[in-house]
């Protein structure tokens, strides 16, 4: 078994999508959110939308690490390459985000700033051991899966005293960012689809476990089921939720065993316990302001802080007025529903963050299905 | 999509291998994971090392072999 073949094959996703069909109730309609943008990218490029019956709506929840970047944060980013001089080490990703003025982290590379993709937190420390007479700044940022390297990065600085690495730290946390989803007061103003069931985010699942979704589904009487990134873990899970739907349950059950645990990672969760902590409030794109939906770095390790090393102060800008990711991000729009989608706003020349990263729900649609949504239209 | 751990190296790190590509990333948070094991691969860190018996289970579970969740 190689892990991936076995989960797309195309016969079982028609047996898959028939016992979904029988088992929807007639009359009734299934909205569920797929947190993550790994998700809405395996539904889209995998046609899962078209082999699910009607009833079922899949809607795309914000879990996407680039696309829920504030263009403040980009702002202060490129801030730390060109007015500081230092070197930025990012994620390729993060390298299109717009920022103010039409700027990005490309642009600013391009007008001499010195920024560098990296694979990894790990090849920031190197570029910081390799240039020692030079500032290197590694611009983390992600959901809980790409915390505990930046956490390793934190302790081996600390280890090998290397004075001339900090972290400018981005990270933010799953929980918190679902409950907001249904309750925050920016929700209630400018409306969200009613859901009734979440697909639970598989990688960020793997470090965290099952186990933190247990409150929310309690708490707010909504099933959640953690699956697989191949196209029927997907489908095999929107099965899961019809059915607690129609039994009225609203439990946390775990597709993806084979990778997930209660538990999850129990290494990696003490690594990031040891170096971060919650802040009190942090700005999403879409979300506004999260309470406890982000980290920090310990005042420990508080030398290893960018925001304190060059003492950023974080400066909130407005997103462009044409560009809906605010609304598509909370899943109460759909990408095509967005005036600027396909028109000004493309990957090649992304608008607004949706637009910029594979898992982003504008360019999983441009790339996968924006024909197919013309034609419906 | 899921690697094959081929063999470990220096420290924590190993040479992995998806469909004939080949790189080299950290298994300092799966230090449990043996050549011949996949493993979920994230930014250059093994995150989690895949159970090939819960794999087999969730197969049957789409061919609707079992009635209840694994």
């Amino acid at each position: 078994m190689r892990y991936v073949d076995e989960f797309r094959d195309g016969d079982l996703a028609r047996v898959l999508a028939d016992r979904i069909a029988r088992a929807a109730e007639p009359g009734r309609h299934y909205r569920f959110m797929e947190f993550c943008g790994g998700h809405t990218h395996a539904i889209s490029r995998y046609g899962v939308t078209d082999l699910l019956p009607a009833a079922i709506e899949m809607v795309h929840g914000p879990g996407c690490p680039v696309c829920v970047l504030p263009i403040g944060r980009i702002d202060s980013a490129i801030a730390l390459a060109s007015a500081h001089g230092a070197i930025l080490c990012t994620y390729a990703d993060t390298m299109r985000v717009p920022a103010s003025e039409r700027s990005s982290l490309m642009k600013a590379k391009a007008a001499g700033a010195d920024v560098r993709m990296v694979y990894s937190a790990a090849d920031a420390l190197r570029i910081a051991r390799e240039q020692p007479a030079r500032e290197v700044v590694f611009f983390a940022i992600g959901f809980e899966t790409t915390t505990p390297p930046t956490a390793i990065a934190i302790l081996e600085a600390e280890r090998t005293g290397l004075a001339n690495f900090s972290v400018f730290c981005n990270h933010v946390v799953t929980p918190a960012a679902i409950a907001n989803i249904l309750e925050s007061p920016q929700v209630r103003d400018i409306g969200t689809v009613p859901l009734d069931g979440f697909v639970g985010p598989a990688h960020v699942s793997c470090v965290i476990g099952s186990q933190p979704y247990e409150y929310f589904a309690a708490e707010y009487a909504k099933p959640v089921v953690i699956a697989g990134f191949e196209p029927l873990d997907v489908m095999q899970a929107v099965l899961m939720l019809v059915a607690q739907v129609n039994e009225g349950r609203h439990e946390v059950e775990n597709e993806f065993a084979r990778a997930v645990t209660r538990e999850g990672n129990a290494r990696a969760k003490a690594l990031v316990a040891e170096v971060f902590e919650l802040r009190r409030s942090f700005e999403w794109r879409g979300l506004g302001e999260v309470p406890y939906s982000a980290l920090r770095i310990k005042t420990k390790y508080g030398r290893f802080d960018a925001e304190k090393r060059y003492g950023i102060a974080y400066r909130p800008v407005a997103d462009n007025k044409a560009c809906e990711c605010g609304a598509i991000l909370r899943g109460a729009k759909r990408p095509q529903d967005c005036k600027v989608f396909g028109t000004v706003c493309t990957p090649e020349n992304p608008l607004g963050s949706c637009m910029v990263s594979s898992e982003g729900a504008c360019a999983a649609y441009y790339t996968y299905g924006r024909f197919r949504n013309r034609e419906a239209a | 999509v899921p690697f094959l751990v081929v063999k470990r190296v220096d420290g924590d790190d190993a040479i992995i291998d998806a469909g004939g590509v080949r790189k080299q990333v950290s298994l300092a948070l799966v230090p449990e994971a043996r050549e011949g094991d996949y493993v979920i691969v994230h930014v250059g860190y093994a995150i989690s090392r895949l159970d090939p018996d819960e794999a087999l289970r969730t197969l049957a579970l789409f061919a609707g072999m079992e009635s209840s969740a694994a």
